[in-house]
């Protein structure tokens, strides 16, 4: 097998360019991690996120497939069952269902299934969310339907940094991850990432801005709008915390009730549309455990529950600053 | 016009339905103590079947596939099979299961409601049976995939029913099967029905071997009750798929004789003629014949056979009988490799409602 050297330079990267050296790097350190997708070899990703793996890794561990999501899903399953740590792409999230009866009939059961016997440490990438004027069925953001069920973790990064040190702890995870990628902010921002294989840890949220007044949950490409709508709540003297979830599956409860007895008011703010997303069990997390300390009403911002549009009107459609500021000021208010 | 391809599809029966060879026998017939090893496991296996179906009657064991006229087609691929290779049964596999080493008491705890019926000690490599239709086949290939990925001489079987090859599965499988020369055998077991519905409403295909071509493999049918033929067939395609030549599809046409679980009822839509017709091609009396005409077989041997399947499955049905059901936080226990904090409570909350014993 091919394995390339491990450096540990840090460069100013986005955040498709973290997954691409989060990818290296765990290709590198274990030779167990293999890629597979569809036009990820030799073209390097759609998104460019899997360029120079088969350069320097081989074909063998980096594999163009047929198109054919479900197989991709299955494969990848069966080179799990034999203790390979497949990281296989789905083009778009909107392709993903053909791979659905796998992922949770299968990747989320096996361990179960054998008790223990055989398991799935695999990672199930895609690029998700709108924003990028692109066709129809290409802007979906479905990641409830994975939170919905059990053995699976959905894990989304909203930071270059996030994106390398979640993606890393995907891979090295012993159970099936569905990583998410937000590619409305693939170029948004460069960070400086350094390539040290740290891993970030799953299961636990990132308290981006810390505030007194109110609790601002999100994930994914609204992390960017919730945290420009603090900035200008801040010029208005309310104080916001900003809480990346990350791991919208299985939820880090602790940090987001913490954080609530503190600020006495939540908003929940995500892109995809309202009815039965992750913002309702996040609602009902704070309702159950919360309400005492809540001095107002949860609020959630969200995508409608429509068809996503198509591009000309998605703007309507994704959660803007002022939907944000405007959700706030209502709840700070009460 | 020119002609780009041609293809053809070849069927293998030595034996008639009575045990009379049709022509000369492969040289897996002059193996005797294997041939006598599968005579054993058809025989054991039909007998576990008969008493896990008297289990569910009398309810003492979950809904049951009857595996009635797969005994000599999983039998062969138990024995074709190399211990390093890995199975990737559907539901109806019990005969290869039984060879691969999967206990008769596994095969009760599985279909009596407990998850250990599949955590095998002694293939733990082989997949789980996969409920779902055709989507075993997918893993199949993924195994197979890292199996050449890491230059190992290793093979999958995987088993599949006449109605899973409609899926998509199947036939993405055996495409990449083809595209990446894989180290698998497909065995379709046609047993011409799916639940209710007929192999005719199936596919407007002759033949579903011929799917192979499809995906650039050789596909072969075999009679799935004439022992000789099907072993042939296993070890050929086990031989290609170990010496690196690639995937291969075997239609092994059988007939299936019981319902297609205990809770189906197949008089609501095939014939006793039809099922009359079907018993006399049974494969195990087939092959008791030939035994007993070659002289490796007498009544004597027959008698003690029967009474050592019944003992064996007998010791199995008390042990699954006497096996305590898990306790309840154990379906909290095996869903990730540790339990996340998230779910503790949950954990917590099943151990409080059940305590001081099981529900």
């Amino acid at each position: 097998m091919i394995t390339a050297k491990r450096s540990n330079e840090t460069r100013d990267v986005t955040l498709v360019e973290a997954v691409n050296m989060a990818l290296h790097r765990a290709m590198a350190d274990d030779e167990n991690v293999v890629v597979l997708g569809e036009d990820i070899a030799t073209n390097g990703g759609v998104f460019r996120a899997t360029v120079g793996l088969k350069e320097a890794f081989g074909f063998k561990r980096v594999m163009d497939t047929p198109l054919a999501e479900n197989l991709i899903a299955g494969t990848a399953i069966g080179m799990a069952t034999q203790g390979l740590k497949p990281v296989a792409e789905f083009q778009f999230m909107g392709f993903i269902y053909a791979g659905m009866e796998q992922i949770v009939s299968h990747a989320a059961r096996m361990r179960n299934r054998t008790r223990g016997r055989l398991h799935c440490p695999l990672v199930f990438r895609a690029p998700f969310g709108g924003g990028i004027h692109a066709p129809e069925h290409h802007s979906e953001s479905t990641e409830a339907l994975f939170a919905h069920i059990p053995g699976l973790r959905v894990v989304i990064p909203s930071s270059p940094q996030r994106a390398y040190g979640l993606l890393l702890a995907a891979i090295r995870n012993p159970d099936p991850v569905i990583f998410l990628e937000p590619k409305r902010i693939y170029r948004a921002v460069t960070q400086s990432v350094e390539d040290n294989g740290e891993a970030l840890p799953l299961d636990t949220c990132f308290t981006l801005r810390e505030g007194d007044d109110v609790t601002l949950i999100t994930w994914g490409a609204c992390v960017m709008e919730t945290l420009q709508a603090a900035d200008k709540l801040a010029e208005q003297g309310v104080s916001c915390e900003v809480i990346d979830i990350a791991t919208v599956s299985l939820l880090d409860r602790e940090t987001l009730l913490c954080s609530v007895a503190k600020t006495g008011r939540a908003v929940i703010i995500h892109e995809a549309c309202r009815n039965g997303g992750v913002g309702a069990e996040v609602a009902a997390s704070i309702a159950e455990a919360a309400f005492l300390d809540l001095q107002a009403p949860v609020v959630r911002v969200t995508g409608y529950d429509t068809v996503m549009p198509y591009y000309r009107n998605e703007q309507y459609y994704l959660p803007q600053v002022e939907d944000i500021v405007t959700a706030v000021e209502q709840v700070i208010a009460l | 016009m020119k002609e780009l391809h041609e293809f053809h599809v070849d069927s293998t029966r030595y034996l008639d339905d009575h045990g009379k060879p049709l022509s000369e026998l492969p040289p897996q017939a002059g193996n005797t103590d294997r041939v006598l090893a599968a005579y054993r496991n058809m025989v054991l296996t039909r007998t576990f079947d008969s008493k896990a179906i008297a289990l569910q009657r009398t309810g003492k064991c979950g809904t049951y596939p009857s595996v009635l006229g797969h005994e000599v087609v999983g039998t062969a691929i138990g024995q074709g099979m190399a211990k390093s290779d890995v199975f990737v049964p559907y539901y109806r596999d019990q005969a290869a299961q039984i060879l691969r080493g999967v206990s008769l008491r596994e095969l009760l705890l599985y279909w009596g409601g407990d998850e250990r019926g599949s955590a095998w000690q002694n293939c733990p490599e082989d997949l789980p049976i996969s409920v779902p239709i055709a989507t075993q086949c997918c893993h199949a290939v993924g195994v197979a995939s890292a199996m050449k990925i890491r230059d190992q001489q290793r093979a999958v079987v995987c088993c599949i029913g006449d109605g899973g090859t409609s899926k998509g599965d199947f036939l993405e499988s055996i495409n990449l099967a083809g595209a990446w020369h894989l180290p698998v055998v497909f065995v379709v077991i046609n047993n011409q029905w799916a639940i209710s519905t007929p192999r005719s409403l199936q596919s407007g295909a002759e033949t579903i071997a011929q799917k192979a071509i499809s995906a650039g493999l050789p596909g072969h049918i075999v009679d799935g009750n004439d022992y000789f033929a099907t072993i042939e067939a296993l070890d050929a395609a086990l031989g290609r798929a170990h010496g690196g030549k690639g995937a291969t599809v075997i239609e092994a046409v059988t007939y299936r004789l019981g319902d297609h679980t205990t809770a189906d009822d197949a008089t609501r839509y095939r014939t006793a003629e039809d099922l009359k017709r079907a018993w006399e091609k049974d494969g195990i009396k087939r092959l008791q014949n030939w035994l007993h005409d070659s002289g490796h077989w007498s009544p004597d041997k027959e008698k003690a056979l029967q009474a050592d399947c019944k003992q064996a499955v007998e010791q199995a049905v008390e042990e699954y009988l006497a096996t305590e059901a898990e306790p309840p936080t154990a379906m909290l226990d095996y869903l990730f490799e540790t339990l996340p904090a998230a779910l503790q409570p949950q954990r917590d909350q099943i151990a409080n409602k059940y305590r001081g014993g099981a529900a």
